[in-house]
């Protein structure tokens, strides 16, 4: 679902985000990208989101190249790539199901469809009753839980998470997770880049490790739990 | 997985447009004050060349109507016998250039005369009549054209019985001349006004995407394309120019309003049969139709120049 083959990317200050990256990840795989900041973990997601292009090497996603993909088509690739990010990016001057509703609105979905499939994401993330609310009265977790639905919602095959739970409590963060784990089951491929070590050893998910912009592990499901 | 097609059915897309639409005009509604004082500078500045252009068109009908002053006094010579004049009258009426003549006798020209200038006493005292008989004569060109009219007085000279023509043609001349350069005037003034206009809903559409700076990227970043990023932003402008066209009406009628009646009264002590006109197709035209569009133009600059710059990172 995701290749990256040799990939590099060098910033115009000449700073290199990453060194000669490679890896692949099988449709319906959850991995953990972990390393300490600065490690590059953002920089993958950015580019596996086509926010930015690789300098050198191959971006395989969903087998399409990233990197021949003319501009008119990034908005069609990012809405098969749900992202979640560790300050929401939620809009606050509209309440929660106009936040949620917005990647079908995007894509064109009809008014009951809409309707259908916002609910439909609330409802796995537990924000029901929350619909009409507006994002700021909302706690972190719960303003977490609408940018998972916000990403959920289009049903894409691959779902991206930027340190999900960087400004949550542990109990938060494994609700959090266990609402990856979810989607995960019904097949959508997920990266989780977290710096969590103890909640990504608990997961015992697959593990990349980035240091200093190079792959330096790439640990097997329940290799730390031994 | 229709969601990743890059296709979206008309129904729906219609129905974004419109709801695009009314969530402009509800953006707008929303800061009142903002959006008056725009709408504002809009209208003042579209107003101003139609209220000149509204003022030219005015006078050019006033001066059709002046073509009365243009009208051709062919003063006979005093031995001319009235059967003659009479007889130069006719064929004269029959000339094509011709729409009216009159003929007036010595004796009528004196008996008038006596009504209007209360010189009865004096004139009484003199042996002969010393007016001569005149043929009044009205060209046919209405909307006054003054080359021709001039041809028609060196034509009519020419007659035997005719001591001397008179008209008042100089000053129609001038006046159409100087009509001339003030539609140049206004002309170039709409220019002006209509750039200013662009740029000024060009700059409050470039504040509302600094405004919008989050939510554009983050629409971005769920895979909104680029047109649906800018429809909005379009159709603030074209909201812009559509509700400031109407102001420049309201201005334009309400001035149109307060000069009318001193200009009639006017009209009426130069026993002028003007009607004054408030508005032509052409500046409806463009307060409805010209306005959005220089709304949408100025937007889709705007658009161009600052929405390209603002990437997700």
């Amino acid at each position: 679902m995701i290749r990256y083959e040799q990939v590099t990317k060098r910033y115009p200050s000449g700073y290199e985000g990453l060194k000669d990256v490679s890896f692949h990840i099988e449709p319906g795989e959850m991995v953990f990208l972990t390393g300490p900041s600065g490690a590059g973990k953002s920089t993958l997601l950015k580019l596996t989101g086509l926010l930015e292009r690789c300098t050198r090497g191959q971006v395989i996603v969903d087998n399409r190249n990233l990197a021949q993909m003319r501009p008119s088509e990034i908005p069609y690739h990012r809405r098969k790539v749900g992202m979640i990010f560790q300050d929401h990016r939620l809009l606050h001057d509209r309440p929660v199901f106009d936040n949620v509703a917005l990647p079908l609105v995007v894509a064109g979905v009809g008014r009951e469809e809409i309707g259908r499939r916002v609910r439909a994401a609330l409802d796995q993330v537990g924000l029901l009753k929350k619909e009409r609310s507006m994002p700021i009265t909302l706690s972190g977790g719960e303003q977490q839980r609408v940018g998972i639905a916000r990403a959920v919602v289009t049903r894409p095959p691959v779902l991206l998470a930027d340190e999900p739970t960087g400004n949550l409590d542990p109990r938060l963060s494994a609700e959090i997770m266990k609402l990856f784990e979810r989607f995960n089951q019904v097949g959508v491929t997920l990266l989780i880049a977290s710096h969590d070590v103890s909640l990504i050893r608990r997961m015992g998910k697959r593990i990349l490790v980035l240091d200093q912009g190079a792959l330096t592990h790439d640990l097997p499901p329940g290799a730390l739990n031994r | 997985m229709s969601l990743f097609k890059h296709f979206t059915p008309l129904r729906i897309l219609l129905a974004h447009h419109l709801q695009t639409a009314l969530a402009s005009l509800g953006r707008l509604s929303r800061n009142p004050a903002g959006s008056l004082m725009t709408t504002a500078v809009i209208g003042i500045a579209l107003a101003m060349p139609a209220g000149l252009h509204l003022i030219l068109s005015n006078l050019q009908l006033l001066s059709d109507n002046w073509d009365g002053s243009s009208s051709i006094s062919l003063f006979l010579k005093k031995e001319a016998p009235e059967s003659g004049g009479r007889r130069l009258a006719e064929r004269i009426g029959e000339m094509a250039e011709v729409s009216k003549v009159k003929f007036v006798t010595a004796d009528e020209s004196l008996a008038e005369f006596r009504r209007f200038s209360g010189f009865d006493d004096v004139l009484g005292l003199l042996q002969e009549n010393p007016l001569p008989a005149v043929v009044l004569i009205q060209p046919k060109e209405q909307g006054g054209n003054p080359v021709s009219v001039e041809k028609l007085v060196e034509q009519l000279k020419k007659e035997a019985l005719v001591d001397h023509a008179q008209i008042d043609l100089e000053w129609v001349k001038r006046f159409a001349a100087i009509t001339r350069i003030a539609q140049r005037g206004v002309l170039i003034l709409a220019g002006l006004l209509s750039m200013a206009v662009l740029l000024v809903i060009g700059n409050t559409i470039r504040l509302e995407i600094q405004n919008r700076h989050e939510e554009i990227e983050i629409t971005k970043l769920i895979g909104a394309t680029n047109a649906f990023i800018r429809r909005p932003f379009l159709y603030s402008g074209f909201w812009f120019g559509l509700l400031g066209g109407l102001f420049a009406l309201l201005l334009v009628l309400l001035s149109a309003f307060l000069i009318q009646e001193p200009l009639l009264q006017l009209t009426i002590l130069y026993n002028s049969g003007f009607t004054f006109s408030a508005l032509d197709s052409t500046t409806l035209l463009g307060f409805l139709v010209g306005s959005p569009i220089l709304g949408l133009l100025g937007a889709a600059i705007a658009v161009g120049r600052h929405l390209k710059r603002i990437e997700p990172a």
